[in-house]
């Protein structure tokens, strides 16, 4: 068994490994809270609207996690919030407002790259590496799991009725509207953080792909939250082994391993699996055809 | 409980124009009243008012003399279209959130809680199909499922948007025989309904409505051919000029 745990004798390695469990187990977590509110594309327009922030941070006060933090914070509100005002003022309705806004905002982010004060490469933003992960970086990402993660515990309740029946919610007092706020403000925060594992363009795949692989096989809410931690940090760490001994970058591997858990939760989950439900034998059909002839 | 409910002067108005005008009735606890009238005629718009979800122009509404500010009282049961079947949750799991109003976010689930939701799913006739994921239960079931949630939230008044819409005749059947099972014990259930034929079984109290109040009071008085002339064929008066 020492091959699993040879690479982690590099010091690189044991922090990346750290990183996935952390990362993989919030975005899993807040993944399904994102895939039963259906935010999954507007989770995609956040990830790629946090580029100019991301940018004007490193040419402002350089690439230190807390300028990134911020410009990446403020450039994704910025999409989500400008997206809702759009929608809410004009004929315009919610999804073409934020793809108007976020894909104006991911050029300009590629724009702005290119006067970085620090020369940055555009690829470390968008495909991220988590072998390159520093201590700066791994106290972001405690610090937001932690706070991801005890506001989902402390809100189950009022999330759960709100992403149900938005309706019911408020006659019973719920504040839905700021409910969903802090969703978005998780969710960013959620891809600031795996930002650095996995960049901004695969950063969705580590939140909605665990909790839909669930969604696949279960019938429980507290199933897709813990559930989706779980195959996060668990997808995580295998796709880590698997970027190092099959020398491919580690943020794809990782969402590889996640999308073929969800191809396979679509194929044989036992209860809404497309094979599974073929191979389920037609005994009822058969009978009735029987006591017909 | 025995309650009264006074809806005094109650104008409800979408951007500024009157759906239901100038409403004036009281329901008691303890009677299930059909919410009858023409498209239009302001019934959705009336229970979500009473719901707290849309704003009151004017007037009042208040139970046993109380603002009916404590949302718990009143349980809205919207129609069918506007929820997701799919969502991972069970019977039981939709019954246990009518507790979560009554329990807060932090208080846990106790002996008692157990116990009514346990007797929600026995009043809505469900208790075999507890484990159940929503969407696998029949359009009836799945109506009961929500008047089973509304039933452990321990709600005074019921506001049913069009439930009997989409149900075969045994699943109607089964649904009345549940509301009646409420009404018996001291509830108040309004209830939206199209369809006149079936009225007079169903409801013991009758409300027509046409953006103003055309009638109210006990079926047999109410649900007249000259009320329901004169609600079915008068245009509605939308406060814009013809």
């Amino acid at each position: 068994m020492s091959w699993i745990t040879e690479p982690f004798q590099y010091e690189f390695m044991r922090r990346a490994l750290l990183a996935c469990v952390l990362i993989g187990f919030t975005n899993g977590f807040l993944g399904a809270y994102v895939v039963l509110r259906r935010l999954a594309l507007v989770a995609d327009a956040l990830s790629h609207s946090m580029l100019p922030g991301l940018a004007l941070a490193a040419m402002l006060i350089g690439l230190n996690p807390g300028g990134l933090l911020l410009g990446g914070l403020f450039a994704a509100v910025f999409v989500a919030l400008g997206g809702h005002l759009i929608a809410s003022s004009s004929r315009v309705k919610d999804e073409t407002a934020v793809a108007a806004l976020y894909i104006f905002a991911f050029a300009l982010g590629i724009a702005l790259i290119k006067y970085a004060r620090v020369k940055v490469s555009l690829d470390h933003f968008l495909f991220g590496n988590i072998l390159g992960i520093a201590d700066s970086d791994l106290l972001t990402s405690y610090l937001i799991s932690v706070t991801t993660l005890l506001s989902l515990v402390a809100l189950q309740r009022p999330l759960l009725l709100a992403l149900f029946e938005a309706s019911v919610a408020r006659t019973q007092g719920i504040r839905v509207g700021l409910l969903l706020a802090l969703l978005i403000v998780l969710i960013v925060l959620a891809m600031v953080s795996s930002l650095q594992a996995v960049g901004v363009l695969l950063s969705l795949g580590l939140l909605v792909l665990p909790a839909a692989t669930i969604y696949l096989l279960s019938d429980s809410y507290a199933a897709m939250s813990w559930g989706g931690g779980i195959i996060g940090a668990t997808s995580a760490v295998a796709g880590l082994q698997i970027s190092f001994w099959a020398n491919i970058p580690s943020g794809p591997a990782i969402i590889m391993v996640l999308g073929i858990l969800f191809l396979a939760a679509y194929l044989f989950g036992p209860k809404y699996g497309i094979a599974s439900r073929r191979l389920r034998k037609r005994h009822l059909h058969e009978e009735s055809l029987k006591r017909w002839k | 409980m025995n309650g009264r409910l006074v809806i005094e002067d109650l104008t409800v108005s979408y951007h500024r124009i009157p759906a239901v005008h100038h409403l004036d009735v009281q329901l008691a606890s303890g009677s299930c009243v059909g919410l009858l009238g023409p498209n239009g005629a302001g019934k959705t718009t009336l229970l979500k008012a009473l719901a707290g979800l849309l704003p009151i122009e004017t007037g009042r509404v208040r139970f046993n003399g109380r603002v009916i500010a404590d949302a718990r009282l009143i349980t809205y049961v919207p129609q069918r279209e506007a929820v997701d079947w799919d969502f991972p949750i069970t019977v039981r799991g939709l019954a246990e959130m009518g507790r979560y109003s009554v329990l807060g976010i932090w208080k846990p689930f106790g002996a008692r809680d157990e116990a009514i939701v346990n007797q929600a799913l026995q009043v809505a006739e469900l208790d075999a199909f507890a484990n159940r994921q929503i969407k696998a239960l029949s359009g009836g079931q799945q109506q009961r499922a929500f008047l089973a949630r509304a039933w452990a939230q321990e709600a005074e008044i019921y506001l049913l948007d069009e439930p009997f819409g989409g149900l075969d005749k045994n699943a109607s059947t089964a649904f009345a025989e549940a509301i009646h099972r409420l009404r018996d014990s001291g509830k108040l259930l309004i209830v939206s309904h199209h369809n006149l034929a079936d009225a007079a079984e169903l409801f013991d109290h009758i409300l027509i409505l046409n953006g103003e109040l055309v009638a109210f009071g006990p079926t047999e008085q109410t649900l007249t051919k000259g009320n329901i002339d004169r609600a079915y064929s008068t245009k509605i008066f939308s406060g814009r000029k013809q």
